[in-house]
């Protein structure tokens, strides 16, 4: 019984510790003062302006999109990588893995840099591709990162003894091994999608002729101090993305009980 | 997996929202052009864009950015064609120098008249071929009167040690080093390496009674009276005081920095007269009052000035005197070799903090 | 067909993606433009060896390994916990990433809303409980801090997967043979979770390691971290060869500590394989 209340306890604390900034980001998002350190009284002026600020809505509208169509497309491509590496010799898979890492060792700023110095050398100019591109590459090993070492604790004979019973390679893979790396597929594609949510610093260098997306806008207000509308927006997405989940997962939960139990 | 595609495929839709407002009129010569606008975050009056493209006809797609290096380094990368760029005096001399900015056509930009005197020939743009100011301010002393009650008038208060662990020091290596060279009598731009290194020095013993290198994080700082003095620019002061009455601004008697953020046309731009068109039409009365008002910095123009409300007006911190602007130095472009030298310093102070 | 080429798009995307780019980084780095014209030079990688920048690099490292161990302490009884109690669903798992969801930027300027000393809501509270306060605000402690709270969702999710596929039938197995809880924990779910862990310490240590938001931010600009200086390079002194040298020490000293690590998961089997 002890056991159940410390249990509860701790979860209880962690999440107090990861949810307080966001509370008092939502809290602020009702302040009737531009400054933060100041409780100016209740309002919903923010809301009402940020629908009305072509900025905003404009970063909130490219945030979105790039965040799905790359992860999207990182989790495509990752994880037919991550099939493929498993089951490439050591010496291989070990220097194929190091040069994937690479994006996430390096500072962004570098990977910006480079990105940008690649596209302009390569004549694509700075826009929603270039963008878009360089989202996926730093998406993938994410991607990878999350499948690979459950293919590590796959059962190896399934997939064989599918071959055996007559089914093609792509059926097999298709019918046994990736409903098992499903929730790690999903987990790989949930890390992209918030990877690409909140990237900055790389974005800004691979951009250009008006494409933007939040973290941009809101960075560039550091000099001047950041919006007030900005919070509410946040506020909002944060809340849609919360609603959204717990559909999904009310759903995920029917078909759990129906596949059988596949956790996520 | 589909139905998060489609579900989150709608919430996009639900956001966007925005229609394409093409302004349609096509009486306007330059109309159906489309120009690119790089400008300083939250530095402009929220229609203006749209009034603009009301006006002419002309599309603007504006981006911006949160620091002249940061602005540099995209520009220079050939990214994108920028038409119209707002940065400030030692970055357009830097330009300058580098030969990247077009001669303004001024034929184009009669509203360039409103423009008063004091901003016209200065050091950065001596002839006035290149840029046309938007905004000024100075550096300066931001206090708190309820925690410093003597007079402040000089850098000097700032190495006080009576005001440990309250004082807020700006993030930023010219802005910085600016203050501790004047305190000792030399030029904000001094490329004296003795100079410099007995800044740093000055500047590294002030250490243990900074609490922050800060850049925008001063105003909430300072409002919710975390310190009691901090270095800041005119038109941040002028913002803060509306949100704390016990804070006040001053520009110390050794002298300070004068800043002019200005319009230009770099070589890249496609349209040259559609950008004139709105470096103008940024300088028309309304619009320029519009701009001032909103974004709280002190204007350049003659007539916006005088829209504005006596109160900002006279407001010494926002419009201060013509002895105190004569004491004041505009920043100039280092060049490389002093701009390494100034960095490594910074980097050295940075070290040696806590 | 093999199933290896698979992974030949990627492969493909890799090479033009990834090592060009980082082709034109040892370009930077090796190179030196002056009056001759290029020529290789080691110049800028001698500069790297200063002790400004080596200090700094130092302590970046040792930040990004308290915060990483920090996390892996919070993280692992978290994951054990959360696999317990939904072997079903994952709403639970949801909720603690969620945050990451909220603007990065906003949720560390809310921690100086929070942490403040003077008007921070913590510090009002303990004021009015007559409590000593916490002056962290522009020390390392607060940038570890912010490390954690940034973090810490990467290390919970692959920890809790790792976990999560733990067979029962193997527990069952240890407990049949006479393990305690506690000895089955050591012997069997740690080692099998071993995969996991590492991916986590990966995808903690390497960002923590490169940040320059959170020093700047909640170290009050007064702690200069590699991530800073290296962002100083492109942005404010143009020295884009120094900025690309000072990276590349930095990326092959995490290999080597990554290689380190994997020594420990000898066959290979777990993961992230990294060397």
């Amino acid at each position: 019984m002890v056991k159940k209340g410390i249990e509860r306890l701790y979860l209880g604390l962690i999440m107090l510790f990861l949810y307080a900034p966001i509370l008092t980001l939502i809290v602020f998002s009702f302040n009737d003062s531009k400054s933060r350190a100041k409780w100016g009284g209740f309002t919903l002026k923010w809301y009402k302006n940020m629908l009305n600020d072509p900025m905003i809505s404009k970063s909130l509208y490219y945030t979105l999109l790039i965040a799905l169509l790359a992860s999207v497309i990182a989790t495509i491509i990752g994880t037919l990588a991550a099939i493929g590496i498993h089951v490439m010799k050591k010496k291989t898979k070990s220097v194929i893995l190091n040069v994937t890492y690479l994006p996430v060792l390096n500072a962004d700023i570098v990977t910006g840099i480079a990105f940008m110095l690649f596209f302009v050398a390569i004549g694509l100019k700075l826009g929603f591709t270039s963008m878009l591109i360089a989202h996926i590459t730093f998406n993938i090993p994410y991607v990878i990162l999350s499948i690979l070492p459950k293919l590590s604790s796959l059962n190896k004979y399934t997939y064989e003894a599918a071959l055996d019973l007559g089914a093609y390679p792509m059926q097999a893979i298709w019918k046994v091994i990736i409903p098992e790396i499903m929730p790690n597929i999903i987990t790989g594609f949930l890390l992209a999608f918030t990877l690409s949510l909140d990237d900055f610093v790389i974005s800004y260098f691979t951009t250009g002729g008006g494409v933007t997306n939040l973290s941009i806008t809101i960075y560039t207000m550091t000099r001047r101090g950041i919006k007030p509308e900005i919070n509410a927006v946040s506020t909002v997405l944060f809340l849609s993305i919360l609603i959204l989940l717990l559909i999904i997962n009310k759903r995920t939960d029917r078909n759990t009980k129906k596949l059988g139990g596949i956790n996520i | 997996m589909k139905k998060i595609v489609l579900l989150l495929t709608v919430l996009i839709f639900v956001f966007t929202g925005c229609a394409n407002n093409a302004g349609n009129d096509p009486n306007k010569p330059l109309a159906g052009t489309t120009i690119y606008v790089y400008n300083w975050g939250d530095y402009i009056a929220e229609d203006t864009i749209e009034l603009f493209t009301k006006e002419t006809g002309i599309k603007v797609i504006y981006e911006t950015f949160d620091s002249n290096e940061t602005m540099y380094a995209k520009y220079k990368s050939g990214a994108v064609n920028y038409d119209v760029m707002i940065p400030s005096d030692y970055m357009i001399e830097k330009l300058i120098a580098e030969d990247e900015l077009l001669p303004l056509n001024f034929d184009n930009i009669p509203n360039y008249k409103y423009i008063d005197s004091t901003f016209k020939n200065l050091p950065y743009d001596p002839d006035n071929t290149y840029s046309v100011p938007y905004f000024w301010g100075t550096l300066g002393i931001l206090y708190n009167t309820k925690m410093v009650d003597e007079e402040v008038d000089s850098w000097d208060i700032l190495w006080d040690s009576k005001y440990k662990g309250k004082i807020i020091m700006m993030d930023s290596v010219r802005d910085s080093f600016a203050v501790a060279l004047k305190r000792l009598g030399y030029s904000l731009n001094s490329a004296d390496k003795a100079q410099v290194d007995e800044a740093v020095a000055s500047l590294i013993e002030q250490g243990p009674l900074v609490q922050a290198y800060v850049m925008d994080q001063v105003k909430d700082k300072m409002i919710g009276e975390e310190g009691a003095l901090a270095v800041i620019y005119s038109g941040e002061a002028v913002y803060t005081s509306e949100y704390n009455e016990n804070l006040a601004y001053a520009v110390p008697k050794e002298g300070t920095n004068f800043f002019v953020d200005a319009m230009v046309i770099p070589k890249t731009s496609k349209n040259k007269e559609a950008a004139e068109a709105f470096i103008n039409f940024m300088n028309d009365p309304q619009i320029a009052f519009n701009n001032t008002n909103y974004v709280g910095y002190s204007t350049p123009h003659t007539e916006a000035k005088a829209m504005l409300d006596e109160e900002i007006r006279n407001n010494p911190a926002a419009y201060p005197p013509q002895e105190i602007v004569d004491k004041c130095e505009v920043f100039v472009d280092l060049g490389p070799e002093m701009t390494a030298y100034y960095n490594d310093k910074w980097n050295e102070l940075k070290a040696s903090l806590r | 067909m093999n199933r290896k080429w698979l992974a030949t798009p990627y492969l493909i995307w890799m090479v033009v993606f990834i090592v060009v780019p980082l082709v034109m980084i040892f370009y930077y780095a090796f190179t030196v433009k002056d009056a001759n014209g290029t020529r290789f030079a080691l110049d800028h990688l001698m500069k790297s060896f200063d002790s400004k920048y080596m200090v700094a690099l130092g302590k970046s490292f040792l930040y990004a390994f308290i915060a990483t161990v920090i996390c892996l302490i919070l993280a692992y009884p978290l994951a054990l916990i959360l696999v317990k109690r939904n072997k079903g669903g994952a709403a639970m798992l949801f909720i603690f990433i969620l945050p990451m969801w909220m603007n990065f930027l906003l949720r560390t300027y809310a921690w100086l809303s929070l942490l403040e000393t003077n008007n921070g809501l913590l510090n009002t509270v303990l004021r009015a409980l007559h409590l000593p306060v916490l002056d962290i605000i522009g020390t390392p402690k607060a940038i570890v801090l912010g490390m954690v709270y940034n973090f810490l969702p990467f290390m919970v999710l692959p920890i809790y997967n790792a976990l999560a596929k733990i067979d029962n039938s193997i527990m069952e197995a240890a407990y049949d043979l006479g393990a305690n809880d506690f000895k089955r924990l050591l012997k069997v779910t740690i080692p099998l979770s071993m995969p996991g862990v590492m991916s986590g310490i990966t995808m903690v240590f390497m960002p923590a390691v490169t940040s320059f938001v959170i020093p700047n931010l909640l170290g009050s600009g007064k702690v200069n971290l590699i991530g800073n200086i290296i962002e100083q390079q492109f942005l404010l002194t143009y020295d884009w060869g120094f900025g690309a040298a000072l990276s590349i020490i930095l990326m092959i000293i995490i290999l080597i500590s990554m290689a380190i690590m994997q020594r420990s998961d000898e066959d290979m089997e777990g993961g992230a394989g990294l060397w």
